[in-house]
């Protein structure tokens, strides 16, 4: 058996050993109740601060302003959630957000519209980039909340977040932003950048699946998603997820140590996919180029289902991604491809790569080997194929 | 999103995939905006369709479905090929995920769509034998 490639990093990545190392211990010996009073319980609560410490310092907060969650989806439910639910009292009841934002948030803002908030989706360019400009056009007597994901899941567009920031915070709107797949790509500032409200997940930096953070300022008014316990200061009940949190807190002061040089290694396999694979014909690039997550390959072939390339990448030892509605399991295909533009039988046919800091230039050759070969077998099976002009 | 064995091998490794230059009737079903579209091609002779061929662009399932029911009516009597059911192809592939069943739909209104142009093209009225061919995929939407 071939070595697997992994270019589906967006979606999760491997546990790093040096996060699994900081996390066992509170597996096996410091398996306590960090509530509790016995050393056990103090030395899993004293984990979980330290935790709290590196997430502040990698975003130049202040401790007192993280709280761990059990995701990104949760923390973008409790940000949007929490915050309106409070806004209300003050006749603040409209959201603007995108229509391009992970599902976390898209469905959060369509129930909110149904429990009689008023959202704006912004609509993004064909590049895949919201400007300050449409939020601000957007913002109305009412608005309480900007909601505008960091950098896009699927196409790797990183939105003008401090700009955005500054308006916000000018006008006196909250503004949250969903930082999933941003944290460990960009350098994020919250005070600088003017941000409010910050989601990230664990699993996307080498960390734990079901642990994440919402980043909340000082200041900053939330209800409560989840009741019960005193964890979290009163504001997040449920025990807490020590080695996960432990875990994540480990994977961020790793992932932030060296953005630029991660960013300028990774960038540099990712464009030669991109060079490479634009050699195929009737292919083309989906989402800007020039702000764009350093790991993101997002490409649409004509006349080939995503699907199929998928399981024909998987059989070369290749795991990555599509917008494919055969892959959602639903009828249509990605809303983000559809939202910059894409006709639905291109939409069907994308891939999407994430590759990382462990992604090697032996591995993107393979890519770029054996891309073109399955392209190209499946264009031989289609009956559409011969038919384009 | 699992599939069987033999899904799996029919989608590596399909039969009877190609065009054919003389066919005696092709049928195409699907569209692009949903994701599928097949097209059967197939050689007739007396009762007997004595070779298949077929193109999809499609899914997994939907290559996969695609092999397998040529290879279930290729040598077959054309009366027992419109008997050929979607069940019948599901069931040959060891079962498919509820959401890919639209698939073998298509492949068997494909295979319809193949006779019917048969039949026309013998100046046959094919209704009586073929019934309505749904060549959109309407029919597949409840299916998702």
């Amino acid at each position: 058996m071939n070595k697997v490639i992994y270019a589906d990093n967006a979606a999760t990545t491997q546990i790093d050993p040096r996060v699994l190392e900081a996390m066992t211990p509170y597996l096996t010996e410091y398996y306590g109740n960090p509530s509790s009073i016995y050393s056990i319980g103090r030395d899993a609560k004293r984990a979980i601060e330290t935790a709290r410490e590196q997430v502040a310092k990698a975003f130049g907060a202040k401790v007192q302003e993280i709280y761990f969650t059990a995701g990104g989806s949760e923390s973008d439910n409790w940000a949007i959630k929490g915050s309106m639910d409070l806004l209300k009292a003050k006749g603040k009841t409209h959201i603007i957000t995108t229509n391009f934002e992970h599902h976390a948030v898209m469905d959060t803002c369509k129930f909110m519209e149904k429990h009689g908030f008023e959202v704006t989706y912004l609509p993004v360019d064909e590049e895949g980039y919201v400007t300050v400009k449409q939020v601000e056009d957007a913002i109305k007597e009412n608005t309480g909340l900007v909601t505008i994901m960091y950098a896009n899941n699927e196409i790797g567009t990183i939105q003008p977040i401090a700009e955005i920031g500054q308006l916000c915070r000018d006008k006196g709107i909250l503004f949250h932003t969903d930082a999933v797949q941003a944290v460990g790509n960009v350098e994020i500032d919250v005070v600088k950048q003017h941000i409010d409200m910050l989601s990230m997940s664990g699993h996307k930096i080498y960390a734990p699946k079901g642990v994440g953070v919402l980043y909340v300022r000082n200041g900053v008014r939330l209800s409560n998603l989840v009741h019960g316990g005193g964890q979290e200061r009163g504001r997040r009940a449920g025990t807490e997820n020590v080695a996960s949190i432990v875990g994540l807190g480990k994977a961020i002061e790793l992932i932030t140590e060296d953005i630029p040089g991660r960013i300028e290694k990774v960038s540099k396999l990712r464009d030669y996919l991109f060079e490479q694979a634009s050699k195929i014909e009737r292919s083309r690039i989906n989402g800007g180029r020039k702000n764009r997550l350093c790991g993101n390959f997002n490409m649409s072939f004509e006349a080939v289902e995503g699907e199929a390339l998928l399981l024909m990448l998987d059989l070369n030892g290749i795991c990555g991604s599509s917008g494919s509605a055969c892959t959602s399991g639903s009828l249509d295909p990605s809303h983000v491809l559809l939202a910059i533009g894409l006709p639905h039988e291109i939409a069907h046919g994308s891939l999407r790569l994430s590759i990382n800091e462990h992604t090697t230039q032996e591995d993107v050759e393979k890519i770029a080997e054996v891309l073109p070969k399955v392209v190209g077998r499946l264009r031989e099976m289609s009956p559409v194929w011969n038919k384009l002009d | 999103m699992l599939y069987s064995e033999k899904v799996l091998d029919h989608f590596a490794n399909p039969r009877n995939v190609g065009d054919m230059k003389d066919a005696d009737g092709i049928g195409e079903v699907g569209n692009a905006k949903c994701g599928d579209i097949m097209r059967m091609y197939l050689k007739i002779d007396g009762d007997v369709i004595t070779d298949v061929k077929f193109q999809t662009f499609g899914c997994g399932a939907a290559i996969a479905t695609s092999s397998m029911a040529t290879e279930m009516i290729k040598g077959a009597k054309i009366e027992d090929a419109l008997k050929l059911s979607n069940k019948a192809v599901v069931e040959a592939l060891d079962g498919l995920p509820p959401a890919k069943i639209h698939c073998s739909v298509l492949a068997e209104q494909a295979i319809k769509a193949a006779l019917a142009d048969y039949f026309k093209k013998q100046g046959i009225d094919p209704t009586p034998f073929v019934g309505d061919i749904n060549t959109e995929c309407e029919a597949c939407h409840g299916c998702h």
